[in-house]
């Protein structure tokens, strides 16, 4: 009894220990900034993604972002696990240029995206996205929510955390204030206003709304495997509770005769 | 039944003749192995480890069918993985928490070790490969952290091979030769490419000599009593085999709950930005399992005592190589561990004194890990420092003398006795 | 290490051993079977990761414009890394496919049976012998005594149908899956 009492406190301490360890937040310097709390539609265990959201937050990536930012791991066709038709995304993606080739000459040119393609970078290259962006490099969307601690919440609130800056912040030449960026000081000026988008599902485009739908859509983005993930889930650890039962009791009748 | 090799079936006894690997399995895990009576389940992490090392190699190696280790694709091709390859988002995320959930088993196993004493004679040369083990298993997690090539992957790679540096004479062509170049490049994601796929069955020849150390004497058990005779043991099948079984149901259930809802939790967001070279994270954090072990190393500044009594004042030696030094020691220590305890009584059970320093010690390594996450920074700084000396106190100067003053209680005769005289 | 028999294996002797044993043999066989089933489910995502990808399915199909290929032209495409070759046939070379007779040809085959639109031959351009491309498609390459193409490797000789005549090939070249999107454009795959 007392043996195993001392186990259990052991592991429970290691198990402790390593949550108190990974939990141990080094990512932020200087003092942390608290990131409010939102309840997102993929959360928890029977998560899913909204589909009226992915559409909105794709024509404000679309509409919006695009102009600075890439998406080059998301491929055209990928829309289609979000509700998109084919004809529907053979349209989408044929707005698109891409560069392709080299032609019969040796010569590079360009071509309308099909839907095998990534989503078309709106540069060249980093090089060519500094010297459009005053030396600052507007990173590409695609891992966005992973990429960054507090995930969506970051992002939602990154996008409506645009504010006057304190008196006496001394902010630089080119930069907006924003409560939630690491430093408080971000070389992209505010991306949404209200009315910014008219989307076409005729829902009211506050800048709420928008950046809701944005970070919905990034969130899929970046985890597009995310509702199979947590259906598998369910099954597997169901699975594993029925057999761990099975296999403790087979345990305890084994050893029914030693104890 | 009793093993001996008298097999009925025609096929078995005609393979049994040729290759003895029926009566072989029978004499090392089956009903022909003899195991103490009463192991308690931190017995049950030796096999897990062992399975957590398959499930590693077979994600892997499926893995590689689909990398690319090159440092203009390697990103991208863990990406394809995760978004294109059928059930490749799986398989990465099974490689990459099994990974933690290795270190987790190895580290729940090891502190069984310490606890009941299982590193003493006759087992010393047992513990000692267990180490090794350790070592080829930090080796290959550091080089597979590199792999997917984000911002944590190459920096942490840039701040430890810098490390060698520190070493006198060679120090520098030492790192240029890891690097294959003059810094982290190409050639060395491909080199550590190349180990990551190699080390793991070093890792399996390693654990199939560590078995065979087991067997020559058998398990350690809870009250650290030699087994005396038949009375004192039953056969590893079927009652291990299922216990192991039901054991292994259990921590599927942990594993996979990591797996298939927090897959990133025990990860670093900034290793899903692509490496860049020109831009270093503000604060480079290594893999959890190896911050107690960063936290030794980063103690080591110019104004640390310790630093200063073990250098002459500085002189022998730089900080940075003192805590390199330092840290490989923490590891290499435990190796001795054998002859720096020098008590006769095994088990924790039986040592009260030395129980109170066990859990002291736990709980300095997770302060030590808790540290290694922190910034180097302010109050952070002279806690790990404290934590550290603590760390080398206890395994140099608190083991060796309460094997010698400690007064153990009363040890039980024998595993039977013990079992009778208790409430079981 | 000492020989052991195995003390206790068998359920405690006394009314109710047959019910013990029915149960442990049926929890043993239930635990089992569960295993079994576990690992063979958990098998098939390692097996199915080795199918291909889909972004390797996307490409399993490509979309051809017609509309630039002159008559008497030929373009070669890739698709699922072969080359596909594509003539805009002339009257002559269809009239001559057509009337060859069945019985003169290695691998019998009419050429009705080869071309959905008589002017557009849609083919793989792989050597049915042994896997060359064969010359053809540019103009001033040899073209063999058939007026179609000709395999440099081994001198087969394939006529204006994309059918082997004379020469090792055992088979006509192949003609893959092909579907006309409109007038001027076809997708292959």
């Amino acid at each position: 009894m007392r043996n195993t009492v001392s186990s259990l406190v052991l592991l429970a301490a290691v198990a402790l220990g390593g949550v108190v360890i990974t939990g141990s937040d080094s990512h932020a310097a200087g003092p942390a900034i608290d990131i409010p709390d939102r309840q997102w539609s993929w959360e928890g265990p029977f998560g899913t993604f909204e589909r009226p959201a992915l559409r909105r937050g794709l024509q404000v990536y679309a509409e919006v972002c695009s102009a600075c930012h890439s998406l080059e791991l998301v491929a055209y066709r990928n829309l289609g696990s979000i509700g998109f038709s084919e004809a529907e995304i053979k349209t989408f993606a044929a707005q698109f240029e891409v560069t392709d080739g080299p032609d019969e000459e040796g010569d590079m040119y360009t071509r309308p995206a099909r839907p095998s393609d990534h989503f078309a970078s709106p540069f060249a290259n980093d090089n060519a996205a500094r010297a459009a962006n005053a030396g600052a490099l507007p990173p590409d969307l695609s891992l966005m929510t992973k990429a960054r601690a507090g995930g969506a919440d970051y992002l939602h609130a990154l996008l409506t955390g645009y504010e006057e800056p304190p008196a006496g912040f001394d902010l630089l030449e080119g930069m907006s204030y924003n409560a939630y960026f690491p430093g408080h000081q971000i070389a992209m000026a505010a991306p949404i206003y209200e009315d910014g988008v008219e989307y076409a599902d005729g829902t009211p485009a506050t800048v709420e709304q928008i950046a809701s739908d944005v970070t919905t859509f990034l969130a899929w983005a970046a985890e597009p495997e995310l509702e199979e993930r947590k259906r598998l889930g369910i099954k597997v650890i169901i699975f594993l509770i029925v057999f761990t039962g099975f296999a403790y009791a087979l345990k305890r009748k084994i050893w029914s005769d030693v104890h | 039944m009793a093993s001996g090799g008298i097999y009925e079936n025609p096929v078995v006894k005609w393979i049994e003749y040729r290759l003895p690997i029926f009566s072989f399995v029978d004499h090392s895990l089956g009903s022909g192995y003899p195991t103490p009576k009463n192991l308690n389940y931190m017995w049950n992490f030796g096999s897990l480890a062992g399975i957590v090392l398959v499930i590693m190699i077979v994600t892997g190696i499926v893995l590689a069918m689909q990398y690319t280790a090159h440092v203009d694709y390697a990103f991208a091709s863990v990406e394809r993985i995760m978004r294109d390859v059928n059930y490749g988002w799986l398989i990465r995320y099974i490689h990459m928490n099994g990974a933690s959930m290795f270190f987790i088993v190895v580290y729940i196993h090891m502190f069984r070790g310490l606890y009941y004493g299982s590193y003493k004679a006759p087992r010393e040369i047992l513990w000692i490969i267990g180490v090794l083990i350790l070592l080829a298993m930090m080796a290959t997690a550091f080089m597979g952290y590199v792999l997917p090539w984000g911002q944590m992957s190459f920096w942490g790679a840039t701040v430890i091979t810098n490390l060698f540096s520190a070493i006198p004479l060679v120090g520098d062509q030492l790192v240029t030769w890891l690097w294959g170049g003059f810094s982290v490049d190409n050639p060395t994601l491909n080199k550590f490419f190349a180990l990551h796929y190699l080390m793991p069955f070093v890792i399996f020849g390693l654990v199939f000599v560590h078995i065979w150390a087991l067997h020559r004497f058998g398990s350690n058990n809870p009250i650290g009593v030699d087994v005396k005779g038949p009375q004192d043991q039953i056969p590893f099948h079927p009652y291990y085999t299922v216990k192991d079984l039901f054991g292994l149901g259990v921590f599927l259930i942990f594993f996979m709950l990591f797996v298939f809802y927090a897959p990133n939790y025990l990860g670093h967001p900034d290793n899903y930005i692509e490496a860049n070279p020109l831009v270093t994270p503000p604060h480079i954090v290594p893999e959890w399992y190896f911050l107690p072990f960063y936290a030794i190393l980063r103690a080591f500044t110019d104004d640390f005592f310790v630093y200063q009594i073990i250098s002459l004042g500085g002189w022998l030696m730089t900080a940075k190589l003192a805590g390199v030094l330092a840290m490989f020691a923490s590891i290499i220590l435990l190796m001795l561990l054998p002859w720096l305890d020098r008590s006769k009584v095994r088990s924790s059970k039986f040592r009260p004194v030395y129980k109170q320093f066990f859990w002291i010690f736990l709980a300095d390594c997770v302060l030590l890990g808790y540290i290694g996450g922190k910034p180097a920074e302010g109050a952070y700084v002279l806690i790990g420092q404290l934590a550290t000396t603590w760390y080398f106190l206890h395994l140099i100067v608190i083991i060796p003398l309460l094997g010698i003053l400690e007064r153990p209680r009363p040890v039980p005769e024998s595993i039977s006795a013990a079992v009778t005289k208790s409430a079981h | 290490m000492s020989e052991t028999a195995n003390p206790a294996t068998h359920s405690p002797e006394g009314p109710g051993e047959g019910d013990d044993t029915n149960r442990r043999d049926f929890l043993i066989v239930t635990t089992a079977t569960m295993g079994a089933v576990g690992a063979a489910l958990a098998a098939w995502p390692f097996i199915d990761s080795m199918n291909p990808a889909a972004d390797t399915l996307a490409l399993s199909s490509t979309e051809v414009d017609l509309s630039p290929i002159e008559e008497g032209q030929s373009i070669t495409v890739m698709w699922r890394g072969k080359p596909v070759f594509i003539r805009h046939r002339t009257a002559n070379e269809i009239a001559d496919a057509e009337s060859v007779a069945l019985a003169d040809l290695p691998d019998p085959q009419a050429d009705a049976e080869r071309v959905q639109e008589p002017q557009w031959l849609v083919m793989v351009g792989v050597c049915t012998h042994l896997g060359c491309i064969p010359l053809g498609q540019k103009t001033g390459e040899p073209k063999g005594e058939f007026g179609g193409w000709f395999c440099p490797c081994h001198g087969s000789h394939y006529d204006t149908s994309g059918r082997i005549r004379k020469g090792p090939a055992p088979l006509n070249l192949p003609i893959p899956e092909y579907t006309f999107l409109d007038e001027t454009s076809v997708r292959i795959g």
